[in-house]
C-alpha cells in the first residue's frame, strides 16, 4: 500500500506546493503505515523530479504519453484514475492549488468517490472514516469532516496550510514509468496555446508585495507603489475594492477570490483589512501596515506598522531607499 | 495613541455627528478633560451618520426641529460644508396640495424663503421629472446637503484643539458604573475594553445604540433603531453632466414617501414608505460582523419594489439606471417623534444626546452642551426633546416598537395637529373610564393618559344650540361640534370635567415649604390651605413650569401638574432637592383623582351633596378645604380653568366613581353634563387668556412677556431669581402674550377656515412678519372656536407696542391671510372675573 | 446559444463569520445573501454571450427556498429561464449536489438540444468544494476546465482562457462543453430597476431534487485559532522611513 501525492509541474518545473503536498503525504504515509509515492505527468516530469527524494518520495511514477504534451485537467485526472487502478493506493493527495483541486476533481468524479478540498490535518482515525480538517470560506473557518470510504481517500492540502519539509531520511526515489491509455478526446481539454504576460516574478511567487487598498484613492495614486515595488524588485497588489473601482486589473488582486500571496514581506497600504482580503495576505511571512487609522484590522493583524498617511509616508521610504542604495 | 485616562471630566460615547458636534460645542463652551469614544473606527464608526442621505429641509411645522433643524444647516454652512441644493416637495394629490399650503405657512412663520409651483415650473428645476404625474410642488431654496462625517472631524479637531479632547475609536464600552449617596444615583466610571475612566459627567450620544447603554446604568433611552432603505442608482449622463455632487435640487415624492437626491452622477432613491422594520440594539451587528457597517443593513428589495415603481413612475430615466448600492439603514425613532435630549432621570449626570438625525445634530448638540454648561439650554426652548418628558409606560419595548409601527409611514406624512395614535391606547385611564365609555366619549391621549375631548352623549347639544361641522374637513377633523355645546351648556348650567390626569405631588417635612419657595416665583410660605399659581424658572429666567401649588400643611405642600409636565416638573423638583433629608418628595398622582365642577349652577350642585359653606366667604377663590362631600372625604379647591365659578374636587382614586355619580346625580336638574377636554383645554380656557406650559409658556419667554407677573417680588431666593429680577429692571417686557380674535373667517373660495394653532404666524398688514430683537417671530401659540364670544381666537407673543386692543394685524393660515384683531392681554371674556366670583 | 449557469446562494458575511450554535452553519442572523462571486461573473459572461450572440441563458440554482432571491437576482440582470431546487438540510455534500444538477439538467435538455456551455464558479465562496462541475461534467460527459477568465465564442467550440503566474493558459474546447469561470472574467453589472421589477414576474420552476448521500459529511465548522501578535509600530507619518526601510533590510528584500 501507498499514499501517492500528485506532484504539479509546468513543463519540467515543479510547482513548490507540491513539496507541502509531499510532506503531507510523507507523514501520512508514516502514520499508516505504508510508503509514500509520488507522481509527475506529462513531457518534461522527470526534470522536476530532482527533489521528491528528499522530501520522501520513495517511488516516482512519471507518465509518459504522447498526447500529454503540456497540462490538461482530464487527461491528468485520466492518468491518475489509471495509476491508481494499477497501484491501489490508500490515498491520493495533491496541494490545494487551482490544478490540484481541478486534477484531484476530475480522478473522484470518475471513481465516483468523495474528495475533500484543501485540507490542513487528517485524522485517520484507525478506519475507514478519516476525520478531516479542512479550510472553508477562504481560510476564515475551519470545518471538520467526515471522510467516508473504505476505497482510495482523496484530498488536496491547502496551499500555505503546512509548510514544507525535508525527510529526515532521505527516500530512494526510484522512479518507475507508468504509460496510461488516452483516448484522442481527452486532449480537448489540453492547454493550447499560452500568453505569456509577465516575465519573471509574480504575484504569488513574489518575496516582495506592496499593496494597496480604498486609501490610495485613484488608479493614478498607484505610481509611488509601483515605483516602491520597482525599488525592492516585489509586485504591486490590491484589494477588491480597487479592482471593483477600476484602478487595477482583477490580476493584481489579492484575497480569496483573487491571488493568494506569500511574500517575504507584503506591505499593505491603506487596506482596511476585510477578510476576504486579509485570506489572500495572511500566508505572508512578514506584514507591515500602513494606515492612517492606527485601530484598522489591518493594522492590528500585521507583525508592524505604520501609523501616517500613505501618501506621505512611501515617497518618504522610497527616498530613504534610493539614498541607502546609493 | 495616548494612553487611556483613567479620570476625565466628561465622556461622551459615540462619534457620528451628535457626539462630535457635542465635543465641538462644550469646547467652544470652555469645557476640558473630555474624553470621546466609540467603538468603531474613524471617521465613519459605524452608526447612522455614515450612511445618511444629508440633506436637510428646513421646514417643519414642529418649533423644536424647524429651528435646530435651520440652526444645524448654519453650522454645516459657517464650517462650508453645506451646498443649497435646494429642494422641492411634490404633491401628487389634492390634499397634499393643502398640505404644501400648510408648509408655506410654516415656511413662513419660520422666515424661510419658500414658493410654490406648478408642475411646469417643477420641470423647470428638474427637467427629468415627469411633470403629469405631479399637480405642484413646494420649493425651498435653501433646502441643503451637507458632509456630515467631515464636519463631525471638523468639530472633533476644535475640542482637541482648543480643549484638549481625547478620541478613543475601537474602543468598546462594557459597562458604565454607577454610584449612590443620599439615595442619588449617579454616574461614576465608563468601562471600556481599553480600561476604566472615572468620569463626572457621561453624555451617550449612541444613535441607534442608545438604550443599550443607558441600560447599562439603570437608565432609559426609549428609541427603536428602524429601517430606511436606500438604493443608489446610476450612473445618469445628464446628473454626471453637472460635475458636481449636487446640481439639481432634492426632490421629495411626498405622497409615495420617497426622495431622490442626486449624488454626483447617481441618484439616492430613499423610501419611507415601506413596512416598518424594527430591529432591537441587541440584533444589531458588530462593526467585524457587518458586511457593509452595522447600521447599513442587508437590502430586503422585496420592500422597496413599490418604491421602485412610483420612483420610475416620477423620472423615468431611473428605470434604466444600476442599482449599484442599497441598503436598509437604520435610524432611530422615538415613541413621540421627538429626540431624548437632557440629563437622564434615572442616573445623575448621565445624559442623553440621543435620536437625532444629521439634519438637527449640529443644532441638538448645541443644545445639550448649553444645558450641561448653563443648566438649561439657550438657544432653544427644548422642552419637547427632554428625555424626562417619557412616564414609565412610554419606556416599555412594547410602546416603542408600536410607536415607531405606526409613526414610521408619517415620516412623509400628512399629520393632523390633533392626530391621535391607533396603538397602545388606554395604558393610563381615570376611575371615571366605564362611565365615560357608556357616555360615548371621544378620548384623546395625552402621553399616556386617556382623556375625554367631548363626549358622543351630548350630541343634543348641537342642535339646542344650533350648531355645525366646520364647512372644510381639516378644520373638522379630529374636532366636535359638540364640544362648543358642551362649552355653552357650562356657561349656561354646569360641566363636570375628568381631571385625573393632573399629576399630584407633595413635598413633606421640615424643609418642604422653604424648598417649594426656592422652585417657585411666587411666594409659598402662606397660610395652611391657600394655594399658589406660580412659573417655575429656568436659571436663565424663562418657562421651566407653571403650575399650582397648594399649601396642605405647616410642613406639606401639594404640586398639581398638566398631564405633559408630570416627567419634566417631578425630575426638576428630584434634581433640586435638599440632600439633607429634609423634604421627601412624593407621587400621588395614582392614589388620587380630581374631578372639576365649573358653571352657574356648580355652587348648587354641589349645596346638595354638603353642609358646607360654598359662598364666596366659605369657600372663597383659590382655597383648599377639607370637606365630606355625598360623605366622601374631599378636597375642593376653588379655582377655575374655564371662566366659570367652580371647583377642582379632590379624593381618593377609588371614591371617584362614586363622586361622580353623586355629582352627576345632583346636578341633572341643572343641567350638569360630562364635558370634555375641548371646553376644558381650548375653548373655556382660550375665552379666558389662559397660559398653557409649552404652548404660551416655553422657556424662552419670561413671566413679564406672559404677563404672569406679580407685582412684587418675594425675599426669598428661588431658581432664575436673578434672571428674573434684570427682566423686571428693564421696565416694559419687549413682547406680551395677546389674545387676537380673528374678524373674517371666509377663505378666497369663501369657506370658513379655522385656524388650529399650530404656529401660524401672525403677519403685519404688509403681511410682514413680526420679529423681536431675540428673533422671536410672533406665531400662534394656542387657537380655538370663543363660543361665547362668537369669535375664534388666537394665543400669540406680539412685540408690546402692537399688544394693544384694536390693533389690526394678519394670520396666515394654509397660506391665505386672514385679518385679526388684538382683543386682551388678558382676557377677552368676562374680563372682570364676574363669573369667578359669583 | 442555450447556456446554462449554476449559482449558489452564499451569505454575504464582514470581516468575522459567526458560526450558529450547532456548529453546522454559518450564522447569517446579521447578514445578507449573495450569488457566490464567482458564479455571479459566470452569469454575466453568460448573459454577455447571449447579447452578442443570441440564445438563451437558464440559472439553476440548488439551495435553501430562498435561493429564489439569486435567481430572481439573475432574472434582474438578463438571464431568462430559471430552476431551484430546493433543499432543506444546511449544505448537500458535493457528490449529492452534482447528482442532483445532473438530473436536473438532463431534465432539461430532454427533448431540446444540449446546452452548449455550462458554466460554474471555479469554486463556491463558503464551502469552497473545488469540485460540483467536474463532476457535472463528467457525467454529462463533456469536456471541462475550471478557472476560466476569458471565453470566446467560436462554430462548435469556445477559446477558453485560464490565469496561470505570469499569464494565461489557451483551450480551445469543443461544445457542448462546462467552464469554471472565476472572477476577474468581466465586472459583473447591477440589476436595474426596470430590470428588478421584471425579475418578480420571472417564472421560476421548483423541482424537489433527488439524490443519495456522498461520502463526505459535515462533523462541524470551527474558527481557526487567531495568532495573536503584537504589532510593533515602526512610527507615525514619514519619520517613520528609516525604521521601514531597516525593516526591509532586516529581512533581506532590499
Amino acid at each position: 500500500m501507498s499514499v501517492l501525492v500528485l506532484c504539479d509541474h509546468d513543463r519540467g518545473t515543479l510547482a513548490e506546493a507540491s513539496l507541502e503536498a509531499l510532506t503531507f503525504g510523507r507523514q501520512l504515509a508514516s502514520d499508516l503505515g505504508v510508503v509514500c509515492h509520488s507522481v509527475l505527468i506529462g513531457q518534461g516530469a522527470d526534470n522536476a523530479s530532482e527533489t521528491l527524494p528528499t522530501y520522501g518520495a520513495e517511488t516516482i511514477h512519471l507518465v509518459e504519453h504522447e498526447s500529454l504534451s503540456d497540462y490538461g485537467p482530464a487527461a491528468w485526472g485520466e492518468s491518475l484514475n489509471q495509476l491508481v487502478n494499477a497501484t491501489n493506493p490508500a490515498a491520493v493527495l495533491a496541494s490545494g492549488t487551482d490544478r490540484g483541486n481541478e486534477v484531484l476533481a476530475h480522478l473522484a468524479a470518475t471513481l465516483d468517490l468523495p474528495f475533500v478540498a484543501n485540507c490542513v490535518t487528517t485524522n485517520t482515525n484507525n478506519s475507514s472514516s478519516w476525520i478531516m480538517t479542512r479550510v472553508q470560506w477562504g481560510g476564515s473557518l475551519l470545518e471538520d469532516s467526515e471522510l467516508n470510504t473504505d476505497k482510495v481517500k482523496l484530498f488536496t492540502v491547502a496551499h500555505h496550510g503546512i509548510e514544507a519539509e525535508e525527510s529526515s531520511s532521505p527516500a530512494s526515489g526510484q522512479k518507475e514509468i507508468f504509460t496510461p491509455e488516452l483516448e484522442e478526446s481527452i486532449t480537448h481539454t489540453m492547454v493550447a496555446d499560452r500568453v505569456v504576460l509577465t516575465q519573471g516574478i509574480t504575484l504569488s511567487t513574489s518575496p516582495v508585495v506592496v499593496g494597496g487598498g480604498r486609501g490610495v484613492g485613484s488608479a493614478e495614486a498607484f505610481a509611488p507603489l509601483e515605483e516602491l515595488a520597482a525599488e525592492l524588485n516585489g509586485v504591486v497588489g490590491c484589494s477588491r475594492a480597487v479592482t471593483n473601482n477600476g484602478w487595477r486589473p482583477h490580476s493584481d488582486q489579492v484575497g480569496q477570490t483573487g491571488t493568494r500571496i506569500a511574500p517575504q514581506i507584503y506591505i499593505a497600504n491603506g487596506i482596511s483589512g476585510a477578510i476576504q482580503h486579509w485570506v489572500g495576505a495572511m500566508a505572508a511571512k512578514n506584514i507591515l501596515a500602513i494606515n492612517t487609522d492606527p485601530e484598522a484590522n489591518m493594522v492590528a493583524k500585521a507583525g508592524y506598522a505604520v501609523i501616517g498617511d500613505l501618501h506621505q509616508v512611501i515617497p518618504a521610504v522610497l527616498e530613504e531607499v534610493r539614498r541607502r542604495k546609493s | 495613541m495616548s494612553e487611556f485616562p483613567t479620570q476625565a471630566k466628561v465622556v461622551v460615547i459615540g462619534a457620528g455627528i451628535v457626539g462630535n458636534c457635542l465635543v465641538g460645542h462644550l469646547a467652544r463652551l470652555g469645557w476640558e478633560d473630555i474624553v470621546l469614544l466609540d467603538k468603531g473606527p474613524l471617521p465613519n464608526p459605524g452608526g447612522s451618520t455614515g450612511h445618511a442621505s444629508n440633506f436637510i429641509f428646513p421646514v417643519d411645522h414642529n418649533k423644536e426641529m424647524a429651528l435646530l433643524g435651520e440652526q444645524s444647516a448654519n453650522q454645516y454652512r459657517d464650517l462650508e460644508l453645506s451646498v443649497d441644493s435646494g429642494g422641492i416637495e411634490v404633491a401628487r394629490t389634492e390634499e397634499r396640495m393643502e398640505e404644501l399650503n400648510r408648509r408655506m405657512t410654516s415656511a413662513t412663520a419660520w422666515g424661510i424663503e419658500a414658493h410654490l409651483l406648478s408642475p411646469a415650473e417643477v420641470k423647470e428645476h428638474v427637467p427629468f421629472i415627469n411633470e403629469e404625474v405631479i399637480l405642484g410642488g413646494f420649493y425651498c431654496p435653501t433646502v441643503s446637503v451637507v458632509d456630515s462625517l467631515e464636519t463631525g472631524t471638523v468639530m472633533r479637531k476644535e475640542a482637541i484643539e482648543k480643549a484638549g479632547c481625547q478620541v478613543f475609536a475601537n474602543t468598546e464600552v462594557l459597562d458604565i458604573e454607577t454610584s449612590e449617596e443620599n439615595g442619588v444615583t449617579s454616574v461614576k466610571a465608563v468601562v471600556t475594553d481599553k480600561g476604566r475612566v472615572e468620569a463626572e459627567y457621561v453624555v451617550i450620544a449612541c444613535g441607534v445604540w442608545s438604550n443599550r447603554l443607558a441600560n447599562m446604568a439603570g437608565a432609559y433611552i426609549p428609541l427603536a433603531p428602524v429601517v430606511h432603505q436606500m438604493a443608489d442608482v446610476g450612473p445618469l449622463d445628464i446628473l454626471a453632466e453637472t460635475n458636481n455632487e449636487i446640481g439639481y435640487p432634492i426632490v421629495r415624492d411626498m405622497d409615495t414617501f420617497c426622495y431622490e437626491r442626486q449624488s454626483a452622477g447617481s441618484m439616492e432613491v430613499g423610501s419611507y414608505g415601506h413596512r416598518a422594520i424594527i430591529h432591537h440594539p441587541d440584533t444589531i451587528p458588530s462593526n467585524e460582523e457587518a458586511a457593509l457597517s452595522p447600521t447599513e443593513m442587508p437590502f430586503t428589495p422585496d420592500d422597496f419594489d413599490d418604491q421602485m415603481e412610483t420612483a420610475i413612475e416620477l423620472m423615468d430615466m431611473l428605470g434604466d439606471a444600476e442599482i449599484k448600492y442599497a441598503i436598509n439603514g437604520l435610524l432611530s425613532l422615538t415613541p413621540d417623534g421627538m429626540p431624548c435630549l437632557g440629563e437622564t432621570p434615572e442616573v445623575r449626570n448621565l445624559w442623553s444626546a440621543a435620536a437625532v438625525w444629521v439634519k438637527e445634530g449640529p443644532g441638538m448638540a448645541q443644545v445639550v452642551a448649553e444645558w450641561m454648561t448653563y443648566g438649561y439650554p439657550r438657544v432653544i426652548d427644548a422642552h419637547g426633546a427632554d428625555i424626562a418628558r417619557f412616564y414609565d409606560g412610554e419606556r416599555s419595548e412594547e410602546h416603542i416598537w408600536s410607536r415607531a409601527d405606526e409613526s414610521f409611514i408619517k415620516t412623509y406624512g400628512i399629520v393632523h395637529p390633533s392626530e391621535q395614535w391607533a396603538g397602545r391606547r388606554n395604558i393610563e385611564v381615570g376611575p371615571y373610564f366605564s362611565r365615560q365609555e357608556e357616555l360615548d366619549a371621544m378620548f384623546f391621549q395625552a402621553r399616556t393618559w386617556e382623556r375625554p375631548q367631548w363626549y358622543g352623549a351630548n350630541a343634543d347639544l348641537v342642535d339646542r344650540y344650533d350648531l355645525k361641522e366646520r364647512e372644510v374637513e381639516w378644520d373638522n377633523r379630529w374636532w366636535s361640534p359638540i364640544t362648543i355645546g358642551e362649552h355653552l351648556n357650562l356657561r349656561e348650567n354646569c360641566g363636570l370635567v375628568d381631571l385625573s390626569a393632573f399629576q399630584i405631588y407633595t413635598l413633606e417635612g421640615e424643609g418642604a415649604v422653604e424648598y417649594a419657595d426656592y422652585l417657585a416665583v411666587n411666594k409659598i410660605d402662606v397660610p395652611v390651605g391657600r394655594s399658589i399659581y406660580t412659573p417655575w424658572l429656568t436659571p436663565d429666567g424663562g418657562f421651566h413650569s407653571d403650575l399650582t401649588m397648594m399649601r396642605l400643611a405647616e410642613d406639606k405642600v401639594a404640586i398639581v401638574t398638566g398631564v405633559f409636565d408630570g416627567g419634566r416638573d417631578s425630575f426638576w423638583v428630584n434634581r433640586h432637592m435638599p440632600t439633607d433629608g429634609s423634604v421627601k418628595f412624593t407621587n400621588l398622582t395614582h392614589k388620587i383623582t380630581t374631578l372639576g365642577l365649573w358653571g352657574p349652577n356648580a355652587p348648587e350642585t354641589l349645596s346638595q351633596l354638603t353642609d358646607h359653606d360654598l359662598s364666596q366667604e366659605g369657600s372663597s377663590y383659590g382655597s383648599i378645604t377639607e370637606v365630606d362631600i355625598a360623605g366622601l372625604p374631599c378636597r375642593i379647591f376653588r379655582i377655575s380653568y374655564v371662566g366659570d365659578t367652580g371647583w377642582e374636587i379632590y379624593t381618593d382614586w377609588d371614591n371617584g366613581p362614586a363622586l361622580w355619580d353623586a355629582l352627576m346625580k345632583a346636578g341633572a336638574d341643572l343641567g350638569i353634563r360630562a364635558t370634555g377636554g375641548g371646553v376644558y383645554g381650548t375653548s373655556g380656557r382660550i375665552e379666558k387668556g389662559y397660559r398653557l406650559m409649552g404652548a404660551e409658556l416655553e422657556s424662552e419667554y419670561n413671566p413679564l412677556e406672559a404677563g404672569l407677573a406679580r407685582p412684587k417680588v418675594k425675599a426669598a431666593n428661588f431658581i432664575g431669581k436673578e434672571a428674573y429680577l434684570a427682566a423686571r429692571e428693564q421696565g416694559a417686557p419687549e413682547v406680551s402674550m395677546c389674545t387676537l380674535t380673528v374678524e373674517d373667517l371666509a377663505d378666497s373660495q369663501g369657506r370658513l377656515r379655522y385656524p388650529q394653532g399650530g404656529n401660524e404666524p401672525i403677519l403685519n398688514m404688509d403681511g410682514e412678519r413680526i420679529v423681536d430683537s431675540h428673533g422671536r417671530a410672533s406665531r400662534v401659540t394656542s387657537a380655538g372656536y370663543g363660543p361665547s364670544v362668537g369669535k375664534h381666537l388666537l394665543m400669540a407673543y406680539l412685540p408690546t407696542e402692537l399688544a394693544v386692543p384694536d390693533t389690526d394685524l394678519q394670520v396666515m393660515y394654509m397660506n391665505e391671510l386672514y385679518p385679526v384683531k388684538v382683543g386682551s392681554t388678558g382676557s377677552v371674556f368676562d374680563p372682570e372675573d364676574s363669573r369667578l366670583k359669583s | 446559444m442555450r447556456l446554462l449557469v449554476c449559482v449558489k446562494r452564499v451569505p454575504a458575511p464582514g470581516a468575522r463569520i459567526n458560526i450558529t450554535d450547532d456548529e453546522q452553519d454559518v450564522d447569517a442572523a446579521h447578514l445578507g445573501f449573495t450569488t457566490s462571486p464567482h458564479e455571479e461573473c459566470a452569469l454575466e459572461e453568460a448573459v454577455q454571450i447571449v447579447e452578442e450572440h443570441g440564445g438563451e441563458v437558464t440559472v439553476l440554482t440548488l439551495g435553501p427556498a430562498e435561493a429564489e432571491e439569486q435567481l430572481r437576482y439573475a432574472a434582474s440582470v438578463g438571464a431568462h429561464h430559471f430552476v431551484l431546487l430546493p433543499v432543506t438540510e444546511v449544505d448537500w455534500d458535493p457528490q449529492r449536489t452534482a447528482n442532483a444538477l445532473v438530473k436536473a439538467i438532463e431534465n432539461l435538455e430532454e427533448n431540446a438540444e444540449p446546452f452548449d456551455l455550462v458554466l460554474f464558479g471555479n469554486e463556491s465562496a463558503d464551502s469552497g468544494g473545488f469540485q460540483v462541475g467536474v463532476r457535472v461534467a463528467h457525467a454529462l460527459d463533456r469536456p471541462m476546465v475550471n478557472g476560466i477568465k476569458g471565453i470566446e465564442i467560436a462554430e462548435n467550440k469556445v477559446t477558453a482562457r485560464r490565469e496561470i503566474d505570469g499569464g494565461f493558459e489557451v483551450y480551445a474546447i469543443p461544445t457542448p462543453a462546462v467552464l469554471g469561470v472565476k472572477e476577474g472574467i468581466n465586472l459583473p453589472r447591477y440589476p436595474t430597476m426596470k430590470g428588478r421589477l421584471a425579475s418578480k414576474k420571472a417564472e421560476i420552476e421548483i423541482n424537489e431534487p433527488t439524490a443519495e448521500e456522498g461520502g463526505q459529511t459535515r462533523i462541524r465548522l470551527h474558527r481557526p485559532e487567531e495568532k495573536v501578535s503584537e504589532t510593533v509600530i515602526l512610527g507615525n507619518g514619514p519619520e517613520a522611513a528609516p525604521a521601514v526601510v531597516d525593516l526591509l533590510q532586516e529581512l533581506g528584500v532590499l
